[in-house]
């Protein structure tokens, strides 16, 4: 317990310091994606479901936000609760079509529904269609705190972050977390003690959602822009790779995975479509050959390096 | 003017569920067999394009000999992704198999445009002409794709579902133990079957060249439209998919002509109605 606790002070201190030595804007863009990945590894990691349309949550939801801002000259955190709210009710009606066809196709069907929300995003009059939605103001935080420097606004960005995954931490630390996991496991078994796993996958997909949702109104104040590539599928798939490069069902692996990617991304960004290709290697390196992601796969070789002789122990901590 | 209108986007509504057909009817062949959501069946659309076109410039191969080439070259390359890539991962949770795919389809998808660039190439039609009917011109080229997919819908269906071959297909999605206690050999008959369906994919792509422009990304836009359509027509099953993907084609085209902007989005209209009212899919009677 208390070397879990140092990590974390060791790394909340790395986070304050970090802005120093290291561009706000990529600090920030990485919490945005850690939030986001922690919203999808909470539906499949934890739930067992996978949702290859995430996108239309954290685009729409940076586009209701930058419109917010845009428009009117209420405070940051009441937009950001905006996009938030749009998006989880977007998943409340999604939800209910989605959830009503098992397993795999589950995937499919919520990758066609963000296919639809990204096309009417592109006709939408306020959308700025192809163009995207440019100049997207950082109005003051409680209409009293200026953040219009990325500096200062990085420390309110990472504590929105913070929040966030302390949220996701308790929410699989519950009750319904534990739920979550016995429906994944074995949802027969769930269903004959009375409980209907409809209804917490159901509610699961939803809260993913509104988490997916802050992270694209995040997004939209952090770059001052919305666009369609937002909400466009190869995000939705990005996320997917985030999470499972990171290891899926794990506290901190969405949050390796979301930084290992964006910096790779913004190493590739001037090479084309090698920033695409290398993704697609990655994961399927990851499928092939680490399902356990890169904190599963450490903390299996910590485990091995403290017992070599207890080989199987590691195996099944992991 | 209506006529002339209705016609033409009769006939284009056509030709688009002529590959939705196509597609959807490999999608659900796979599917059916290997409980594999293939998503890399569009990159392997795409392939067939390519591999026609590129035949076609670089060594003169006309059309006709690239319809049957190009198919068996994409059906020896899933093949072999089958036996390295989708055999090892069948025993896990399925999505691992749709991952896998789609990671194939990222790269594959993101070579082609890195050395092709990402505008379509324009590739010439093989048969010139048509004939005028009164209301409207109809392409002779357009009528092949037509009755092709028809003709190959039709035969694929009647493969699977009437033949012994089919019944071997089936028996073994059912009970893969038992089957091969008959001493059947079910992994090569599901290589054979992924075999097949990329190999259809890579077809209607050949097909597609000469009427969409030859693109990198031709095969992925196509994709979500077809997923839709065979979550419509009920997952695995293959007259559902080939029914809903002329219909849904058609419906389409009809859109264009009421409501333009929502012609692109009336696919995933109908998929909400059909989870709404057919939750198991049109064509699922059990």
């Amino acid at each position: 317990m208390n070397k879990t606790l140092l990590i974390a002070a060791v790394a909340l201190v790395a986070a304050l310091i970090a802005p120093v030595y290291i561009y706000p804007v990529l600090l920030m863009t990485i919490l945005c994606f850690a939030i986001f990945a922690s919203s999808f590894n909470l539906l499949l990691g934890y739930a067992g479901l996978l949702s290859f349309g995430h996108a239309m949550f954290f685009g729409t939801s940076a586009y209701i936000t930058g419109y917010i801002l845009k428009t009117t000259s209420i405070s940051l955190e009441l937009a950001l609760i905006g996009g938030m709210l749009v998006s989880t009710v977007m998943a409340a009606i999604v939800g209910l079509l989605a959830i009503r066809r098992a397993g795999i196709q589950f995937a499919m069907i919520t990758l066609a529904f963000s296919q639809f929300v990204y096309f009417v995003l592109l006709q939408a009059p306020f959308t700025g269609g192809e163009n995207g939605m440019q100049g997207i103001p950082r109005n003051a935080l409680f209409g009293l705190i200026d953040v219009k420097d990325s500096f200062h606004f990085y420390y309110v960005v990472l504590a929105v972050s913070a929040l966030a995954l302390f949220l996701f931490y308790r929410i699989v630390n519950s009750p319904f977390g534990e739920i979550l996991r016995a429906i994944k496991d074995k949802e027969p078994r769930v269903e004959s003690l009375g409980m209907k796993p409809e209804q917490f996958k159901y509610l699961a997909f939803v809260l993913s959602a509104s988490l997916a949702g802050l992270a694209g109104a995040l997004k939209a104040t952090v770059f001052q822009f919305a666009t369609l590539t937002d909400a466009s599928w190869p995000i939705s798939g990005e996320v997917i790779l985030m999470t499972l490069l990171g290891g899926l069902g794990t506290l901190s692996g969405p949050m390796f995975g979301a930084a290992i990617v964006v910096i790779l991304n913004d190493e590739l960004a001037g090479l084309g479509e090698w920033a695409l290709i290398a993704q697609g290697v990655i994961l399927l390196v990851v499928i092939v050959f680490f399902r356990r992601g890169f904190v599963g796969e450490m903390a299996a070789l910590l485990a091995k390096w403290k017992k070599p002789a207890a080989k199987t122990d590691a195996e099944a901590t992991a | 003017m209506t006529v002339q209108l209705l016609a033409g986007q009769l006939l284009l509504g056509l030709i688009n569920g002529s590959f939705y057909a196509l597609l959807s009817m490999g999608l659900a062949i796979i599917f059916g067999l290997m409980n594999v959501v293939n998503f890399a069946h569009g990159a392997q659309y795409m392939i067939g394009a390519f591999t026609a076109w590129f035949l076609l410039t670089n060594f003169g191969v006309p059309y006709w000999a690239a319809l049957v080439i190009a198919p068996l070259i994409v059906a020896a390359l899933a093949m072999i992704m089958e036996r390295l890539l989708l055999r090892p991962l069948s025993n896990l949770d399925h999505l691992y198999g749709l991952l896998a795919t789609y990671a194939i389809a990222l790269i594959v998808e993101g070579l082609v445009r890195q050395r092709y660039g990402a505008t379509g190439i324009p590739y010439d039609s093989p048969i010139k002409g048509g004939v005028h009917l009164g209301f409207m011109f109809l392409p002779w080229y357009r009528l092949w794709v037509v009755l092709f997919s028809v003709v190959t819908c039709v035969g694929t269906w009647f493969l699977i579902e009437k033949t012994r071959l089919g019944a071997y297909l089936r028996a073994a999605n059912e009970m893969p133990q038992i089957v091969e206690s008959f001493g059947i050999n079910v992994p090569k008959m599901i290589t054979l079957t992924y075999g097949f369906g990329a190999g259809l994919a890579a077809l209607s792509g050949v097909l597609a060249a000469p009427i969409y422009q030859v693109s990198p990304s031709m095969g992925s836009n196509v994709m979500i439209v077809v997923f839709a359509i065979v979550v419509i027509g009920g997952m695995g099953s293959i007259s559902g998919a080939i029914i809903t993907g002329y219909l849904l084609g058609i419906v389409e085209g009809l859109t264009k002509i009421v409501y333009p902007e929502g012609a692109n989005m009336v696919v995933f209209v109908f998929m909400a109605a059909a989870l709404m009212w057919r939750p198991d899919g049109m064509m699922k009677s059990n």
